[in-house]
């Protein structure tokens, strides 16, 4: 049955894994242009990019995708919206984006193999999985004064006091969108869409600059 | 600048995160070919513009994406509630309005004009 | 030498051990830490700040805040520096300051206009410049230029701004604008409830009017009451303390934006910080509250008088402000002119201050408060039933005229008694600023027992204090305390303790309602009795406008000026209203209020723009291969917000190719040979689902339920009104998997229409949509050598013209790659769309030039894309579409399921009779007679050239090129019936005079039989 559920979709691979092909990060052309300050001992705010990482839509009814969930990567769904939750070594993890939609992030090269267990699991269930990791990056930002930042560039309310560890939107980013989570006491994410990287990292170097954003490379 | 409650991420969010998308409970004819030129000239072109109650569909555009439904007061710009595809609203008509308070419509009388 | 002749030996809150050097109009004058450019001038005996609008009298300074109409000043030292309307009021002294007035010409001292000003003073009625300068008609221009250069409202600079701005997103449960004594008290109750609490004031130090008061709070000072308060709201984590900003416009739903200055009180241009980095300028707080609380307080009004706006007219405030905030005695010898009790501080103060009072002028006729007792036991002469009638002088008031007048008569009762004197203060009440309150669309209301209008408030807006005509410090402070404790619980707060500080009572008698002070002659004879000094608007105009029929307020406004541009009738608009009101004979409440607008004052350009501008002013959305782009010389041109290459110019012999060069031989090279397109622009969206087949046959106008595995089909859509709005190619990946493309600028549009029609209308189907747009890179290699290009980087790939057909799709590598090939075409040729994860796009992309150098691959951009598909007939949406075009007018019927079972959206306004007609606009290729030509896109098409003008235009010009296969312009026009019209003659007349001529065919202009995209 799973093996005729498989069929109806095209599973591809689009990772290319071996030494002989180059790959770019989304910030590829920003380092060129824009280059990457270093962190020193004043920066409060330091981003780094996660580059490479697998990044897979899940569609459907959120018992079936929880089930599923736990027994592939042993997580639980995030039931609420706008937050997200992590598994136990902290690698991957899943994000309430709407009713029947999350972003599961994976470690790079195991979105297929993830996509595939999944899609067995859930066999004729009602879902979708689209892997969209060529189209998105993730970018950490960590420091005391990421919510400062923060709030000179989205318009949702980032005060650490109402923006717990957890929580994740999706948000306006200066003229752009972007997802916004919060993954530690001052550490926290942008997942970028790769073709607003570079005006993303513009616009953080920009509003850092007073806070004397670094970037670890 | 409003601030909506989208009925699906469950809070207030600001509106540079939605888009307008005209009047709602606008519902295509089950079969079109039945109508006459006049009746889907009606369903394509012909919309309320209130001044008071009216409902529309807005989308969570920069959010979840999904469509809901808003009652908003087009002289006050208050939104009164928001719902979701396939809910009726609950608010229908302007809120009756005590002696000793001033009706908002009164008040705001012409000045968006 | 010290020329502070003004400045008081002690007192104020000015630091003299910081002296700071400025300019004012070419001198240099010294002030210190602590004082506005203002009180620095008035420390320096400057009297004329300014010259007016209209009439250009010599002005002076009246007020000590934001109501402050005359002393608006051009700031900076440098061009690029230069700041237009700053209220020297507001400005904050610093060492080297750079200030001119904005009116007067060649100086305020001595001006030309003035002279207009004077003689023509009497011939400058209201509604003067468009009775007068209208005619002729187009002199207007040159009036106009004249007027602006001696009315001299201030100028933008001419060079970059060198400063930054910047934009920052605010959210609390309470803002509190305005930090005097009802603003702190709501503030701290609001932040002891542990809510999040902004307390915005637009002065130098928070503390309103404590900072002058004479009163004191527990035994103290009023202003150390101000720092204990302040030390506890700076100590608290859920505070934002925001001195130096001002809440200019109070917008839907508690939205308010707040314009923090943040350097312009250190340096004409903001420093660096320690760090070393910029830091802006300015900020544009963007604040989402819970609820706002407005402690806004309330603006003196002056007294209208003839000659009250000669230099040496102030507010009764300001003249205690000055004394008592910083050590500035606007003059030697004070008349008061006075309604209310409160006004008398002015009086004590400047007698404090050890200067002659020569009298206090009291209109009421039996005055007993606390501070009228005060001022009689220290032996100042107390006028009563009377007012200053006229201020004497030219340049500076030498004279008040006092006498007794008759307020219900409106005339003056008795003898006139001229008192020599320097400065003329009054106060004729006070108005609560009800700006924000207006600002949300609520009209005011009129309380006869303040003599103000009070704000009135919609949900979630409350007002402190003096906002709503509370104006005993006692009070003002409960009330403050109550308010912010109401806004706090609202929002979740706790009920939390705040003591009130003792504070004396003090008895006040009743003020009385004097607006206009009646003169001997009638308004319109008497000496110039001004109402709104910013815009030169005097009493008499207001009389005349209301004789001349204008009675509705707002109209006497616009005719008047009254309360317009940066002022917004912060001073004069009450008094204006009176008197229209007494001219009118109706009441001050039956007359109404005008609307004030947002900005409060005004805000920079800069502010407002924050860091949206230069490289930041809009994203621009970069392919994975934009850096091979930019290395490679391409010319870029923006489709939406995508840079994508336009063409890429080579070095020939030295020169650049021009585009018309370089797409020609772009062209070619597809033609011939090989060339390659970045297409990853291209909307992509993911379908999956079982019930993705149906969603597509009623989305598309054409047939999708036969479209087998692996292939590719043309797809064209319309909006329900039968109309094009996109088009693109999707192709089947699997049973429940489909993968579409849309054009380039409608892709997040496309993704939104239909997820707007499965979540509204047919949630039943079982289908979700994913953009993948930005997961994929797209290379388009095409050209007749395509096949041997990409045989060279697969091995898993059967590129066999059997195997692998046009409109088919295959999986497999490329250069190493997983890779969907799409066979599809847009220039006619053969083509294979290369799709790959985008990571690895520039691998890929690299490749293909390694190994296509043997067969000369070329980049090609937009621009040459554009000539190949017109050449054979491939629409763009939205270039030879309009929203008005069906697939019929396009001659693409065999793109339309006329028998689909689902009625399809477009489907049955098809058969509307507009658009069943068949003389439509079609469109057609057309054939310039002269094959020079290259005919204008957007040109306008007749059938007759010889028709008397206005000639009947059937269609318009779409798309237009120079084809180098042809070596003859070309165009896709829409035409009436073109389709039916085929080798007939159109003709497009030119702006020039010139007549085109050209021919109607076939779209397609080149291998019709399309059989070089199937070889």
């Amino acid at each position: 049955m799973s093996e005729s559920a498989l069929s109806r979709v095209n599973l591809f691979d689009s990772r290319a894994d071996h030494a002989s092909v180059a790959v770019e990060s989304p910030l590829a052309y920003s380092w060129q242009r824009s280059g990457a300050p270093a962190p020193s001992a004043a920066s409060r705010v330091v981003l780094r990019e996660q580059t490479f990482l697998g990044h897979l839509i899940l569609r459907g009814g959120a018992i079936v995708l929880d089930e599923a969930l736990r027994e592939v990567l042993d997580i639980g769904l995030p039931g609420r919206p706008n937050t997200l939750s992590w598994d136990v070594s902290g690698e991957r993890s899943i994000q309430w984006l709407s009713p029947d939609e999350w972003l599961l992030i994976v470690p790079g090269g195991e979105a297929f193999a993830v996509e595939r267990r999944l899609r067995e699991r859930l066999a004729d269930a009602s879902f979708a999985i689209v892997d969209v990791s060529g189209g998105q990056t993730l970018l950490t930002l960590e420091g005391e004064a990421v919510p400062e930042l923060l709030m000179k560039s989205v318009v949702y309310d980032v005060d650490p006091s109402h923006f717990p560890v957890g929580k994740g939107v999706n948000t306006v980013f200066a003229k752009a969108t972007v997802i916004v989570r919060r993954s530690g006491e001052t550490r926290w994410e942008l997942v970028v869409r790769r073709s607003f990287a570079d005006y993303c990292y513009r616009w953080l170097l920009d509003a850092g600059e007073e806070y004397a954003i670094g970037v670890e490379r | 600048m409003f601030q909506i409650y989208c009925p699906y991420c469950e809070e207030l969010r600001e509106e540079e995160e939605f888009h307008p998308k005209g009047q709602a409970h606008i519902v295509r004819p089950a079969n079109p070919e039945a109508c006459s030129d006049e009746e889907w000239g009606d369903y394509l072109f012909f919309r309320d513009n209130p001044r008071g109650i009216h409902h529309e569909l807005w989308v969570h555009a920069v959010g979840c994406r999904k469509f809901f439904n808003v009652t908003r007061h087009t002289v006050s710009y208050a939104i009164l509630e928001t719902y979701k595809i396939g809910e009726q609203p609950s608010v229908t008509a302007e809120p009756a309005v005590s002696e000793s308070t001033t009706s908002t419509d009164d008040v705001r009388q012409g000045v968006r004009a | 030498m010290n020329q502070q002749v003004q400045r008081l030996a002690q007192g104020g809150r000015i630091d003299r051990s910081r002296p700071l050097d400025f300019t004012f109009n070419g001198q240099t004058y010294q002030g210190y830490h602590g004082d506005t450019l203002a009180s620095a001038l008035l420390a320096n005996g400057v009297d004329i700040v300014n010259r007016s609008f209209k009439y250009s009298r010599p002005r002076g300074i009246v007020a000590a805040g934001a109501e402050e109409p005359n002393a608006v000043v051009q700031l900076g030292a440098s061009e690029a520096a230069q700041v237009p309307n700053v209220r020297a009021t507001q400005q904050a002294l610093y060492a080297g300051l750079v200030a001119r007035s904005t009116n007067g010409w060649p100086s305020v001292q001595k001006d030309l206009m003035g002279v207009v000003g004077k003689v023509g003073g009497k011939f400058m009625p209201p509604g003067f410049y468009y009775k007068t300068f209208m005619a002729p008609a187009s002199m207007w221009m040159t009036y106009e230029k004249y007027i602006r250069k001696s009315a001299g409202l201030g100028r933008s600079p001419a060079e970059a701004d060198p400063d930054i701005y910047d934009h920052r997103n605010g959210h609390c449960e309470v803002l509190v604008i305005g930090a005097g004594p009802s603003g702190l008290a709501a503030a701290l109750a609001a932040a002891r409830s542990g809510v999040r609490v902004i307390l915005a004031d637009e002065q130098e130090a928070m503390g309103g009017s404590l900072l002058d008061s004479r009163e004191t709070l527990d035994g103290k000072p009023a202003d150390q009451w101000v720092a204990d308060v302040l030390e506890e709201l700076s100590g608290l984590a859920n505070v934002t303390l925001l001195p130096r900003t001002t809440a200019n416009g109070y917008h839907d739903h508690n939205f308010v934006t707040l314009h923090e200055r943040r350097t312009e009180h250190l340096a004409d241009c903001a420093p660096r910080t320690a760090e070393g980095a910029r830091q802006s300028r300015a900020r544009l707080h963007r604040v989402r509250a819970g609820q706002v609380i407005l402690a806004t307080g309330a603006h003196e009004r002056p007294l209208v008088y003839a000659g009250n706006d000669v230099p040496g007219n102030l507010l009764a405030g300001a003249v205690s402000t000055y004394i008592r905030r910083y050590g500035v005695v606007p003059g030697n010898k004070l008349v008061l002119s006075v309604s209310n009790d409160h006004a008398y501080r002015a009086a004590l103060d400047w007698h404090d201050a050890g200067r002659e009072v020569v009298a206090i002028v009291d209109a009421r006729e039996a005055p007993d408060g606390d501070l009228v007792g005060e001022a009689r036991e220290r032996g100042i002469r107390v006028i009563t039933g009377s007012a200053v009638i006229e201020a004497k002088g030219a340049n500076r008031v030498s004279a008040a005229r006092v006498a007794r007048i008759d307020i219900d008569g409106f005339r003056v009762a008795g003898p006139v008694e001229t008192l020599a004197c320097d400065c003329v203060a009054s106060s004729g009440g006070y108005s609560p600023v009800i700006h924000l309150a207006s600002h949300t669309g609520a009209r005011p209301t009129w309380n006869d027992g303040i003599l103000g209008f009070v704000p009135t408030l919609v949900d979630g807006v409350h007002a402190a204090g003096g906002a709503h005509g509370i104006y005993a410090l006692g009070e003002v402070l409960a009330d403050g305390v109550a308010v912010g404790s109401q806004a706090a619980a609202a929002t979740g707060g706790e009920a939390a303790e705040v003591a009130l500080p003792a504070s004396q009572a003090i008895a006040e008698s009743p003020a009385c309602a004097l607006y206009q002070v009646p003169h001997e002659k009638p308004t319109l004879r008497a000496p110039k009795q001004f109402v709104d000094l910013q815009n030169d608007v005097t009493a008499a105009a207001i009389e005349l406008a209301t004789r001349e029929g204008f009675e509705s307020i707002e109209h006497v406004k616009r005719y008047t000026a009254m309360g317009f541009g940066t002022d917004q009738g912060k001073l004069g608009n009450i008094n204006g209203m009176a008197i229209a009101a007494r001219c009118l004979k109706r009441t001050i409440p039956e007359v109404g209020t005008t609307v004030f607008r947002p900005n409060y004052t005004p805000v920079t350009f800069g502010a407002i723009v924050g860091r949206h501008c230069g490289e930041l002013f809009d994203p621009e959305r970069y392919t994975a291969l934009h850096q091979w782009h930019v290395e490679n010389g391409a010319e870029f041109e923006d489709v939406g917000q995508w840079k994508r290459p336009w063409y890429y110019p080579r070095k020939q012999g030295g020169k650049l190719e021009t585009m018309h060069e370089a797409v020609a031989r772009e062209c070619r090279a597809v033609r011939e040979g090989v060339g390659i397109l970045d297409a990853s622009t291209l909307g992509k969206i993911d379908i999956q689902g079982p019930d993705a087949r149906e969603f597509l046959a009623r989305i598309y106008t054409n047939k999708w339920e036969k479209l087998a595995v692996g292939k590719c089909r043309y797809g064209l859509m319309c909006k329900d009104d039968g109309m094009v709005t996109d088009d693109g190619v999707t192709s089947c990946l699997a049973d429940n998997h489909f993968v579409m493309t849309t054009t380039t600028g409608g892709a997040a549009a496309i993704l939104e229409w239909l997820e707007l029609w499965h979540q509204t209308e047919w949630p039943e189907l079982d289908v979700t949509f994913t953009s993948v747009t930005d997961h994929w890179a797209t290379m388009t290699v095409t050209g007749p050598k395509s096949r041997a290009l990409l045989a060279e980087l697969t091995d898993d790939i059967d590129l066999d013209r059997e195997s692998f057909k046009f409109m088919d799709w295959r999986e497999g590598t490329v250069a190493g790659v997983p890779a969907r090939v799409f066979r599809i075409s847009f220039t006619g040729e053969l083509t294979f769309e290369i799709n790959v994860q985008a990571h690895y796009a520039m691998h890929v992309w690299k490749a293909l030039f390694e190994h296509g150098k043997k067969y000369q691959l070329t980049p090609y951009g937009t621009e040459t894309m554009h000539v190949l598909r017109a050449e054979k007939g491939f629409i763009i949406v939205g270039q030879d579409t309009d929203g008005s075009v069906t697939p019929e007018d396009l001659g693409m019927q065999w793109c339309v399921g006329y028998d689909k079972p689902f009625s399809w959206i477009g489907k049955r306004a098809l058969t509307r009779s507009d658009t069943a007609r068949s003389d439509r606009k079609q469109l057609v290729g057309l054939r310039p007679k002269d094959p020079k030509v290259v005919l204008e896109e957007g040109a306008q098409i007749v059938f007759d050239p010889n028709h008397a003008i206005p000639m009947p235009m059937v269609g318009h010009v779409t798309s237009s090129y120079y084809s180098p296969t042809l070596d003859s312009g070309f165009a896709l026009a829409v035409v009436k019936g073109g389709q039916q019209r085929m080798g007939e003659s159109v003709y497009l007349p030119m702006a020039d005079g010139s007549v085109h001529e050209a021919e109607i065919t076939s779209t397609i202009f080149i291998d019709p039989k399309g059989e070089r995209q199937h070889v």
